[in-house]
Formats: C-alpha cells, sequence, structure tokens
C-alpha cells in the first residue's frame, strides 16, 4: 500500500455482498440509536453517565467487517461502540453496560462502553488513553511467540491518543519487530475541547508513520466501505507476516464528549453543522438505496427493527439487577482480597 | 518453606545468583516464558543475571527493548492477557515511574475490571535499594509507592533461598507480582539454595532470631543488618526476635501479631523513609490488634524524609543505617 492519502473512492462494493453492505449499515444504525438511548435514559436519570461516538459509525463499520471474528484480537478504546456491536456485542450487553447490571460482562464495574469480551476477542481496556495499545503490541508478541498464523491484533484509538508517550513507544516496538497488528486512528479532530491545532504541529497522524518506518494509509472515516478495504488490506498484511500498518481515518465527533459535557463551550455550532454534510449514517443510507441494494421503505422496516430491538433490550436491562454489595470483593486476585495473611 | 524434594541437596549461592538460576529454569521450563527489558539479550543484564539466555532460548524470549520502561510493562500485560507468562525487567528501580500507570492502573486492575475474565500473571523484577553509592536515582526503595494498591502482589526476599522460592511463587502465581531485589544483597549475601523447584508461599513471614525482650521486623538488606545487631545484643543480654518479612503485600499478620503478643515490643526497620512507609502500616495493625499487649510506645527505625540518598559519601552514610544505628535502636526500645 502506497503511504499516501486515497481520496474517497467512488462508491464501490469492495468485494461485499448486499448482505455485508446492509449489515455494516445495520451496524451503523444500531451504534446511532444506542448512542441516543444511552443520552435519553441518561437525560431521564436512570443512569448516571454516556458517552458519544456520534460521527464514528463509518469507521468502525469498516473496521468491523475487516474484523475476523473469532480470530483476531480487538483493542479498542471508550468511543468503539459501532466497533464492538460489529464484531458480535449485543444491544442487550451494551444495556447492561449502560445501566450498571450485576449481569454485565464487568459485573457493573466498568463505565459504560469499556467493554470487554473473550468471547469475541474485546480486551479489557481502562479510560486511561493509549494505554490498551503496549497491550495490544504485546497481544500481537504472544501471537508471534505461538507462531499462530493467520491471527492479527487490531488497537483503535483517537486523534488525542497520538499525543501519549505511549503511543510512540507502541508503534516503535511493532515496528521493531514487525508484529500482526494494526494501529487505526479515529481521528474526529477533538481530545474533548482541545483541537487537532493545540494538539499536534501538523495534522496528518498517517504521515508519522514514516518515521518509524511503517507503512500507513489515511481513509475518510465517513465513508464505511473505504475504511473497510483500508483496514481489511492492514488485516491482511498482518495476518500474513506483513507486520504493522496505521491507518488514518478521518471523522468526526458530532456531540459533546459525553453527557457530562458541553461542545458549545468550546467550538461553533456552524464548524458542527458543516461536518453534518458528511454525516456517514444518511450518507450510507443513500448510497445503499441508490444502487438498489436497500430501498426506503426496507430501510424504514430497518430502523423500525431496530428500535424494536433496542426498546427489548432496555427493558430487560433495565429489569435486571444491580450487583451486590459483596460483588466489589470478588475477582481482585484469584486467591484472597484480604492483604493481610 | 514448602520443599518438594524429600532428599534434599542444596548449593551455595549469593541472591543474584539464585535470580538467574530460578529464570534459568523458569525458562528451560515453560515455552511460555519470555523475558523482556533493557539489555536482557545481549548484555544479559547490567547485573549479568540473563547472562547467555538469549543465546540459549532466542532473541524472541529473551527481549531487549528499546529504552522504555512504560512500555515494557504494558508490553507484557498484553503478553499476560493472552497467554504468555512474561518476567519484564525494570532495570532499577529508579526507573519505573513511568510504567506506574501501567502497574497501578492496569496490570493491578485486568483481572478486577474484566471482573475475572482476563487475568495478568506477571512478574515485574527489579533491583532496588542502596548503599552502594546509586546516587538520586541508583538507590531508591519503591515499595511504599505500590504497597498500597489491592491488585498487586509484593516481594523483597532477603536470603537466597526466599529469593528462589518466592520468585518461582511469583512466577507460578495468577496476578502481579512486583519482586524487589536489594542490589546491596546480590553479591554480599550468600547461603544454601536447595535444589529443584520448591515455592514459597506468597504472604509468609520467617522468623529468623527468636527472642523475647522486643520483635524487630524489617525486609531486604536490613534483615541482616538487623540480625547482626540482635547477636550484638544477645551479648548484652538483651534478647531479640528478628522477622524477615519476605512479602509485602500480602503481609504476615500471624507472625507479626505472635512476635509481638510474646515480646511487647515492637521496632519496625526499613531502608525506605518513615512517612507513609511499610512501617506506618504494621504500627496501625498493631496499634489496631494488640495495643493492649504492648509495655512501650512502637518505633520506627527509618530513611530520614528527603527525597533520595546522595551521591557523596556523607550523604549516603547519613541516610542509610547501619548494625550500630540499628542496635542503638533496639537498646533504646528495650530499656523503655
Amino acid at each position: 500500500m502506497a503511504t499516501t492519502n486515497r481520496p474517497s473512492p467512488p462508491f464501490e462494493r469492495a468485494g461485499l455482498s448486499d448482505e455485508q453492505l446492509v449489515g455494516m449499515l445495520r451496524t451503523m444504525l444500531l451504534q446511532r440509536m444506542l448512542e441516543n438511548r444511552g443520552f435519553q435514559l441518561n437525560r431521564q436519570g436512570k443512569i448516571p453517565f454516556a458517552s458519544a461516538s456520534e460521527g464514528h459509525e463509518g469507521v468502525q463499520a469498516g473496521a468491523a467487517m475487516a474484523f475476523a471474528r473469532g480470530r483476531d484480537l480487538l483493542f479498542p478504546y471508550y468511543r468503539d461502540l459501532g466497533l464492538a456491536l460489529g464484531v458480535g456485542l449485543t444491544s442487550y450487553e451494551v444495556l447492561l453496560s449502560l445501566f450498571a447490571r450485576g449481569s454485565d460482562q464487568s459485573g457493573g464495574r466498568q463505565f459504560p462502553h469499556h467493554y470487554s469480551s473473550r468471547r469475541l476477542g474485546i480486551a479489557t481496556i481502562s479510560s486511561i488513553i493509549a494505554a490498551q495499545l503496549s497491550h495490544a503490541v504485546g497481544a500481537a508478541y504472544a501471537l508471534r511467540v505461538r507462531g499462530e498464523h493467520g491471527r492479527a491484533v487490531l488497537a483503535t484509538f483517537g486523534d488525542g491518543a497520538t499525543s501519549e508517550g505511549e503511543w510512540h513507544e507502541s508503534l516503535n516496538f511493532a515496528a521493531v519487530h514487525k508484529l500482526p497488528v494494526v494501529f487505526l486512528c479515529e481521528n474526529n479532530e477533538w481530545a474533548i475541547s482541545t483541537p487537532l491545532a493545540k494538539q499536534m504541529g501538523q495534522p496528518d497522524i498517517w504521515r508519522r508513520a514514516a518515521g518509524y518506518g511503517l507503512p500507513s494509509t489515511c481513509v475518510d472515516g465517513m465513508d464505511p466501505v473505504a475504511c473497510y478495504l483500508a483496514v481489511s488490506d492492514a488485516l491482511d498484511r498482518a495476518r500474513t507476516g506483513g507486520g504493522p500498518t496505521l491507518v488514518e481515518a478521518k471523522c468526526y465527533r458530532f456531540l459533546s464528549h459525553t453527557t457530562d459535557d458541553d461542545d458549545r463551550t468550546y467550538r461553533s455550532r456552524e464548524e458542527v453543522e458543516a461536518h453534518r454534510r458528511d454525516d456517514p449514517v444518511p450518507n450510507f443510507e443513500r448510497r445503499l438505496d441508490e444502487a438498489g441494494i436497500l430501498s426506503a421503505e426496507a430501510l424504514e422496516r430497518l430502523k423500525g427493527e431496530l428500535l424494536a430491538e433496542i426498546n427489548e433490550a432496555t427493558d430487560r436491562a433495565e429489569a435486571m439487577p444491580y450487583p451486590g454489595g459483596e460483588e466489589l470483593y470478588r475477582n481482585v486476585y484469584a486467591d484472597s482480597t484480604d492483604p493481610w495473611r | 518453606m514448602a520443599v518438594s524434594s524429600p532428599t534434599q541437596t542444596s548449593q551455595v549461592m549469593n541472591n543474584v545468583d539464585a535470580v538467574r538460576a530460578t529464570l534459568y529454569d523458569a525458562m528451560k521450563n515453560d515455552p511460555r516464558t519470555v523475558i523482556l527489558g533493557e539489555d536482557v539479550g545481549a548484555r544479559g543484564n547490567v547485573f549479568l543475571i540473563t547472562k547467555d539466555f538469549a543465546k540459549e532460548f532466542g532473541p524472541q524470549r529473551v527481549i531487549d527493548t528499546p529504552i522504555a520502561e512504560a512500555s515494557i510493562v504494558g508490553i507484557a500485560i498484553g503478553m499476560a492477557m493472552e497467554g504468555l507468562r512474561p518476567i519484564a525487567e525494570i532495570q532499577f528501580a529508579d526507573f519505573i515511574y513511568p510504567a506506574f500507570n501501567q502497574i497501578v492502573g492496569e496490570a493491578a486492575k485486568t483481572r478486577y475490571r474484566s471482573n475475572g475474565e482476563y487475568t495478568c500473571p506477571l512478574v515485574i523484577r527489579t533491583p532496588y535499594g542502596g548503599g552502594v553509592r546509586g546516587a538520586l536515582s541508583h538507590s531508591v526503595s519503591i515499595e511504599a509507592l505500590f504497597y498500597h494498591v489491592p491488585g498487586l502482589k509484593i516481594l523483597a526476599p532477603a536470603f537466597p533461598a526466599d529469593v528462589k522460592g518466592l520468585l518461582n511463587a511469583a512466577i507460578d502465581d495468577p496476578d502481579p507480582v512486583l519482586f524487589l531485589e536489594h542490589k546491596k544483597t546480590y553479591r554480599l549475601i550468600k547461603g544454601e539454595v536447595p535444589d529443584g523447584h520448591y515455592t514459597i508461599p506468597i504472604g509468609k513471614a520467617n522468623v529468623l532470631k527468636e527472642g523475647s525482650a522486643l520483635s524487630v521486623v524489617s525486609y531486604g538488606l536490613y534483615v541482616h543488618w538487623a540480625l547482626e545487631a540482635a547477636q550484638q545484643l544477645e551479648q548484652e543480654g538483651i534478647s531479640v526476635e528478628v522477622i524477615d518479612l519476605r512479602s509485602i503485600r500480602p503481609m504476615d499478620k500471624t507472625a507479626i501479631l505472635q512476635s509481638v503478643e510474646k515480646t511487647r515490643k515492637l521496632l519496625v526497620v526499613h531502608e525506605d523513609n518513615k512517612f507513609g512507609g511499610i512501617g506506618a502500616e504494621i504500627s496501625a495493625m498493631v496499634a489496631e490488634e494488640a495495643l493492649f499487649s504492648l509495655d512501650a510506645p512502637i518505633r520506627r527505625h527509618c530513611a530520614p524524609d528527603v527525597p533520595a540518598m546522595g551521591y557523596a559519601e556523607p550523604l549516603e552514610h547519613e541516610y542509610m543505617s547501619s548494625p550500630a544505628k540499628i542496635a542503638e535502636a533496639m537498646r533504646e526500645l528495650a530499656r523503655f
């Protein structure tokens, strides 16, 4: 792959079937609607917190389609709701996390959108920016030591993570050992309230790869097919011994960082509205309609199905109990929690 | 000590040899074991602990890392999460600070935040401690910075046989263990080390010398000095009990309380500075559990609360204790 910034390609199927293309749209819609549900529940006072990924649907659906479930490993960050859904997390699991119920995978410990699942190959993460990247590199090294060819690690992060020292350390180590890992940057231009111009001297994160001796590519993060192609190429190369790649997907964060943030304090409505033209969800809906893959009527049916799924999952998750207080003491160590013996 | 072999043979070795022999066996016996750190490969570690390991086990399992402590630990966490048994080395404990988040925020919480779905069977070894003219960045004690953290285990053995038994226990442990090796004891301290694989339970202290007048609790280099001081006091007719903690988290409450209830006086001795140190927790625990068994206030003999020991000999000397200074602290408490 050339180390260049590819223009957004005209609509192409990229070898994807109608079913796969609709599947990507389904993931994008589910992400947006579930996120909306999180914000609603917060405003209703039913949950303390939710975070936002609106604008990331394209890159996440594309990356999820490229991810080989049951084979690849995912080290995501907390804005990857769509990626988690795309690799198999269910609406119900997301709602258990939002409601912090006892049957949530983390037992109600983790913040929303900090999913983990051995079943799906999703690693456990903290909220500490870029901390998961060295874990991803270590996991890729483990695949190498065990001689597990045909598997790769996908590590994702935002533009903000690229300022962390561990971002550099992780790319550098992966490059030294040519590890089977793909670094996918979901560049949404904002680190909470800090714009790209205050984060870095030049705005193209993909250009930094050359400094590590890594191939890189830059794609339109609003285009799920382009993102699928870029991540798929990179994962294929990683799985076949070609080493790591940095992929930069330029997208945008349409909402505030979380339910506790107010983006009106640091960016203009005009800027946000200007980016709405590139909103990946309606654009992909239109493209599938124009290509005769999913009609407007079929789209409405799909949205109705998803809403019913989310409503059912909301009711079911809300009805589940919180973890009991005794759960606080479990899984500190394999053995006793008591520091005194 | 839990020793597996009934027909016991042993060898005399020093602490650094015990580390080396134990790591060698771990590499030999388990292909999942990898060692990573600065200069552990071709150079064989700055103390030659892993000398020739890279030749025997290959550079894939003995990894010379870039100088990047945060990711040395972070990469080891990823390896551990995915089924390897990494032993990460921080070249000197003083260099561990860049890895603080990876140890405290990530390794210690992996099992907890995933509710047991992911675990972090990781050993982080590091040489610590002073008395070697190491100045501000090659002599610190770091245990108090980490022993506050649930999810971590911290070991600080003082004798070669304990180094082997506890390092084996750390390697076998399913959770992250910070393994502290006092660098002044590396070649100074020799002892019998049983052959074959054995482990010492984490969280068990060792009563090195029984006594009746007061109890001294210590770990690391100062255990040896406390023992020397106790032998001196024995000749003066003062009987001192000396306890080597060996394990700092978890810590052996039973051994400390049993001793204090017998001698009715407690002196905690450590090289780390006093404020918020290991001695503070021990003192609080004894005050909570055995206050009315005490015949004297609990005493702590620790380093002064300064940032570090200076390079100049008098500065190091002022910072460090000695068998004579420890003996004096013992006499004072005995007289109370």
